[in-house]
């Protein structure tokens, strides 16, 4: 906010307002980067190449890598002040995605380590 | 779009603030319309939870049906994946090139995307076939109600998504790139990059943990 002259204008998930090379190398990157770690992800997961308890959190880590990818080369969502509305609704998105999935999971797991065993019913 | 931090105290020159936030009017239409879309698109995003959530729950309970690892070829899957990618990434370019009025290079890249996303949906298509024919359809298991819904429901969305692709394709004929059909091409870019989204949740919560060594 140094320029006075510069007026910062809310910019909209999707578009990219920089310079139009810019714009196929940024989707090509994108692509680029997608791919590895799609590729990754198949590896991690049919080979030993990590821990074999590990694989999930490994799994887990590379989706959220990629889904990071699709958002900044994708949809182009950045930190600037331009992008503040996208990024707060993406967060609060992301809020109840996260309660919904993980207190699903975490209450059936607990209802489930309650159940009375099969033998002793 | 007023939603963004507006000092009252500041001392900022209002030509400091975005539009829509206090300095030079509303937001031109265009970031309206697509930040709305952006909504829709975050309120199916936890619709996709809740189906995300029911999978992770239930994907044990196979009732001596069969399992994931026995039922998934990961080989298709990862075909799948790079089509939807490939799909992704050409719609990303038919919306660069709608924006710079190419409308030759959007029919071109828009043929593309829809060429990848059939035949994502063909491969799908089969190996729901397979599955059902295996005598593991959707009622089989609560695992395989579980996955049918979610795995389903992003088909509905792709099929969707390419019939608006088809609906839009003949708007971008009949009317030629004009702001109205823009606006609606930026919201459909929206939708199909946040199909790839859901899709690599998918590939990774059921396909690859469903199936690892």
């Amino acid at each position: 906010m140094d320029d006075p002259e510069h007026v910062f204008d809310d910019r909209t998930p999707g578009v990219e307002e920089r310079e139009p090379a810019a714009s196929y190398l940024s989707y090509t990157v994108g692509l680029g980067l997608a791919i590895l770690t799609t590729i990754a992800s198949f590896v991690v997961s049919q080979t030993n190449l990590l821990w074999e308890p590990g694989i999930p959190v490994g799994l887990i880590v590379l989706a959220f890598a990629q889904i990071g990818i699709h958002l900044v080369f994708f949809l182009h969502l950045g930190s600037g002040p331009d992008s503040t509305n996208n990024i707060l609704a993406l967060a609060f998105g992301v809020l109840i995605v996260f309660l919904i999935i993980t207190g699903s999971v975490w209450i059936i797991a607990n209802l489930q380590s309650n159940m009375t065993p099969m033998s002793m019913r | 779009m007023t939603v963004a931090v507006v000092d009252s105290d500041s001392t900022e020159a209002p030509t400091a603030l975005a539009r829509g936030r206090g300095g030079g009017g509303p937001a031109s239409k265009r970031i309206v319309v697509a930040y709305g879309f952006w909504i829709f698109i975050l309120s199916d995003m936890v619709m996709f939870s809740a189906l995300f959530a029911a999978y992770a729950v239930l994907s044990r309970n196979t009732a001596g049906g069969p399992t994931g690892a026995q039922l998934f070829n990961l080989h298709n899957v990862f075909i799948e994946t790079i089509c939807l990618l490939l799909s992704s990434f050409t719609c990303g370019l038919g919306a660069l090139s709608a924006e710079r009025r190419q409308p030759t290079l959007f029919l071109l890249f828009a043929a593309c995307t829809f060429a990848l996303g059939v035949a994502f949906l063909s491969i799908e298509c089969t190996e729901f076939a397979g599955m059902v024919a295996k005598g593991a359809g959707p009622s089989r298991s609560a695992f395989l109600s579980a996955f049918f819904t979610l795995v389903a429901t992003h088909g509905v969305h792709v099929t969707s998504g390419l019939i608006a692709l088809v609906y839009l394709t003949a708007q971008v004929m009949a009317f030629g790139l004009r702001p109205a059909v823009l606006r609606r091409l930026l919201c459909w870019s929206l939708f199909w990059h946040a199909l790839d989204i859901v899709w690599v949740g998918v590939f990774t919560l059921v396909y690859l943990m469903g199936d690892y060594h």
